[in-house]
């Protein structure tokens, strides 16, 4: 069993990388760059947001799962049709997406009771194909193939920034409260039973750690964040059509999640910036190139770099604080391993 | 009556088609316990290489003989150069290997032959077979008997011969394989490379009915894998079976269920998925599993 | 010469050792029998002469060295291994385990073995059919020695064949044994903790504790040791 304590850095330091960071998200971002860019970067946080949601259930709760577009799709069509249908205020359809996705991944974790390893990324990648067409087929509903218009919300006139700036901004706030919660998840005793019952199942049963409760909790909170994702990916894009929520994005998302770090929570940004720009940039060169360059960071994140980038970023600025080889040592503990994220296959 | 009839026909041919690329599933995974995510892929691969060596010169029965060894040795190489070193690996590790793969031989599917589609004609005429008042393509005819023969090899290597029943030792207690003689990594080489054969044939049968495209292999998995899992992933029986049940359930169900239809077919796999897996884990024909300390 | 000897053996599981320096002889026709309590390293023994454990030190089998073999070459080289526990193929029928047995020879030379196997152990006949995995423990122990039979080794290793047997059937066991020694003249290395109907059939025996050999005597002799009757034989 691997209980942290992690390293902190020293206050000195952790106030510089804050404020480098909130220079480069509250200012560089939404003022410095092209406009353009500046919603794609508002994408980039719902993914992350959505990557976060992976990293809980994946690499803490040790459930793989290949479609958590379902989820995001829940919850933009959540936003889609309570705006469109019912002429609600798109903010305030955030918690109505976060309430369902968080009661449809408690009834799909409840399988995940049921599903060991395999069959639970198996199961979830039959869903995330299954999506567009149910989408597709409740016409009156969704719009079907057409899709449904929702319209980027507008920044308020009292602000003088335009509706892209307001809807990042946006998705900066509620992507910097959910990564508070899920620090806090991870930060307490929960973290203990989680790791626990990953590792090993049966010294989590004896242990006292009821893991099908276990899973399937963090299985529904990692659907919440989903859906969130998908609420605000709806605002963002104005717009939602079901070949949107293909199992392409199921395994974006799952890609972005690894080349991140599968239990980096800082990662997911990095993972969310990969998935964001690496296809537009690659398809550039030619349409094909997004899935064999995807297809191979992928093998060669989990070759070189097990932890993902976030992971090692996070163990380089440990080795920097406490020197080499006290870092050797530190290593083992700043990032739970994966290693034995399931138990083997039967 | 003769629509139902003729719909469980065609539903027989589906489910043979299914039940290929099932055991495919089965094969990689009764010997390393992997559900191979790319075996649809290796299949829309193989299905291109036939469109590629007939566009070479190559008539259509060789091409598709040719593709189907090409695919073993395939099969074989993935194992070794993949799958092996990756035995003591995590799962997370594994599965993610496996979707890489997936990501990138579909890119490289419309990277070589781009996302134009391609016909690739079928091995069969385009000819009625007349029995009675029941009339069946023969294709639908041809699809059955290609499977039911190649179904009756395979039954024959397992049954009869002697690497048959070592893959079999193999696949069943390792350990004691080992103390017989047999060199267990072999065998599951060649299992590999046996459901790699497996995914082609499925791939070149489905072929000519959707046209030959990088996402073709799509509506065929997502069947595949509720035929495996309704049989049980470790049951070879089970495989044919479920293959065959799944392609009946989804004709009849897409041409007797208004609400669903031809549209919403895919819902089956589903609903079967989910269901197999909360009624009864292991599947029809499964092997109960022990959880080992 | 011996047909089997073990010079300076070390053995065990990851960076454990379990033998230390373990020196052994087992003649051509004898039936050895290696007495022990639980964990003494028996089972290790058997494994590292078989192949199936990393060890280090000499082992000369028929005076060919195969401490470097893989456990498939050893196999080849006529060393039949049945592991604790019988280890049948529990999936496969009866008859495909002991075809199994003889998958490195020919198929004529299989179904010639098997006759005259099948007639020390005629329960496994009625079997033929049945599936391993539904066998008593004593039929799939039967099983599991014939398995290894069809081999035609020179060398059979047994590793507690009486385990989870009653009394009544370990007694048949191993009279069939000392009946195929005394027709074949095949050599033997048996493990045993509960060693008294072991002594009976075998010729010589050693003793091992803690991964060392502490004893070694001639069956007989080791049957009427004090000691031994106390530890091992279960005599007060």
């Amino acid at each position: 069993m691997n209980v942290v304590i992690k390293p902190r850095l020293p206050i000195a330091v952790r106030a510089i990388v804050g404020a480098a960071l909130a220079v480069v998200f509250l200012y560089v971002i939404p003022f410095v760059i092209p406009n353009y860019l500046v919603s794609q970067f508002a994408t980039v946080l719902v993914f992350a947001i959505a990557i976060v949601g992976i990293n809980l259930v994946t690499g803490f709760g040790g459930a793989i799962t290949l479609g958590h577009a379902a989820f995001v799709a829940l919850g933009s069509y959540t936003t889609a049709i309570l705006v469109v249908r019912y002429g609600w205020n798109p903010y305030a359809t955030i918690p109505v997406s976060a309430a369902l996705s968080w009661v449809a991944g408690w009834c799909l974790g409840f399988p995940a009771l049921r599903l060991q390893g395999l069959y639970l990324a198996l199961g979830t990648l039959v869903l995330s194909i299954t999506v567009p067409p149910v989408l597709k087929r409740f016409e009156g509903f969704t719009g079907g193939v057409q899709g449904l218009n929702v319209g980027n919300p507008e920044a308020p006139a009292f602000l003088p920034i335009d509706d892209s700036q307001w809807i990042y901004f946006v998705s900066l706030a509620v992507a910097a409260v959910l990564y508070v919660i899920a620090r806090r998840i991870l930060s307490g005793p929960l973290r203990r039973a989680l790791v626990a019952a990953r590792d090993n199942q049966l010294v989590g049963a004896v242990m006292g750690v009821d893991r099908a409760t276990l899973t399937t909790a963090t299985f529904a909170m990692s659907s919440l964040y989903a859906g969130v994702a998908g609420s605000l990916y709806a605002m963002i894009v104005g717009f939602v059509s079901p070949d949107t929520f293909n199992v392409m994005m199921s395994l974006s998302l799952f890609v972005g999640a690894v080349v991140g770090g599968i239990t980096s929570l800082n990662g997911a940004i990095v993972g969310a910036m990969f998935i964001q720009f690496v296809p537009v940039w690659a398809s550039d060169i030619d349409v094909s190139l997004g899935g064999l360059v995807f297809g191979c960071a992928l093998i060669l994140t989990l070759v070189a770099i097990p932890a993902g980038i976030g992971g090692l970023s996070e163990r380089l600025f440990i080795r920097a604080r406490l020197g080499w080889v006290e870092g050797a040592s530190a290593k083992r503990s700043v990032v739970a391993p994966v290693g034995s994220a399931q138990n083997e296959p039967a | 009556m003769t629509l139902f009839a003729s719909q469980i026909v065609d539903g027989l041919a589906d489910g043979a088609i299914y039940a290929s690329l099932a055991l495919a599933l089965v094969f990689s995974y009764r010997s390393t316990g992997i559900v191979n995510f790319a075996q649809g892929e290796m299949a829309m691969l193989s299905a291109y290489l036939v469109w590629q060596l007939m566009a070479w010169g190559l008539p259509l029965i060789p091409a598709v003989l040719v593709s189907i060894v090409v695919s073993f040795i395939a099969g074989t190489l993935l194992y070794a150069s993949i799958v092996k070193p990756l035995s003591h690996a995590s799962l997370l590790t594994v599965v993610s290997v496996l979707i890489g793969l997936y990501l990138a031989l579909n890119s490289l599917a419309g990277f070589i032959w781009t996302y134009t589609i391609k016909p690739l004609p079928s091995l069969f005429p385009k000819a009625h077979l007349q029995f009675g008042s029941f009339s069946v393509s023969a294709e639908t005819a041809g699809i059955i008997v290609v499977v039911g023969l190649v179904l009756l090899l395979l039954y024959l290597l397992f049954e009869t011969t002697k690497v048959g029943l070592a893959m079999r030792g193999a696949a069943s207690t390792p350990d004691s394989a080992v103390l017989v003689g047999v060199s267990v990594p072999v065998m599951l080489l060649i299992g590999w490379g046996i459901a790699a054969a497996l995914g082609a044939l499925s791939g070149i049968l489905v072929a000519p009915r959707v046209f030959l495209n990088p996402t073709m292999m799509f509506g065929v998995i997502i069947y595949a894998f509720a035929a495996a899992t309704l049989g049980g992933f470790d049951s070879i029986v089970g495989a044919v079976v479920g293959g065959l049940l799944v392609g009946v359930v989804e004709n009849l169900v897409g041409t007797y269920v208004p609400w669903i239809g031809p549209d919403l077919k895919i819902i089956v796999a589903l609903v079967l998925i989910f269901g197999t897996l909360l009624i009864k884990p292991d599947g029809l024909f499964g092997r109960k599993k022990v959880v080992r300390l | 010469m011996s047909l089997l000897s073990l010079r300076q053996i070390r053995a065990g599981y990851d960076a454990r050792s379990v033998l230390h320096d373990i020196e052994l002889d087992v003649e051509e026709r004898q039936i050895q029998v290696v007495l022990g309590a639980n964990g003494a390293g028996k089972t290790t023994l058997l494994r590292a002469i078989s192949g199936t454990i990393a060890r280090q030190g000499t082992i000369m089998f028929g005076g060919m060295p195969i401490d470097r073999l893989s456990a498939r070459k050893i196999v080849a080289a006529g060393i039949a291994h049945v592991p604790q526990g019988r280890g049948t193929f529990a999936d496969l029928t009866v008859d495909e385990n002991i075809r199994l047995g003889a998958y490195l020879r020919t198929v004529a030379e299989a179904r010639q073995d098997r006759e005259r196997w099948l007639t020390f152990f005629p329960r496994l006949r009625e079997r033929l059919s049945q599936q391993a995995g539904s066998l008593s423990g004593g039929e799939q122990q039967m099983l599991a020695i014939t398995r290894a039979l069809m081999l035609r080794p020179r060398l059979l290793l047994l590793d507690e064949p009486s385990l989870g047997l009653a009394p009544i059937i370990t007694q048949g066991l191993f009279r069939t044994l000392a009946a195929i020694r005394e027709e074949t003249g095949m050599t033997m290395l048996i493990v045993e903790q509960s060693a008294n109907l072991a002594l009976e059939v075998a010729d010589s025996g050693v003793v091992l504790e803690s991964g060392q050999i502490v004893l070694r005597d001639s069956a007989q002799s080791l049957a009427g040791n004090d000691e031994v009757r106390r530890i091992y034989l279960g005599y007060e």
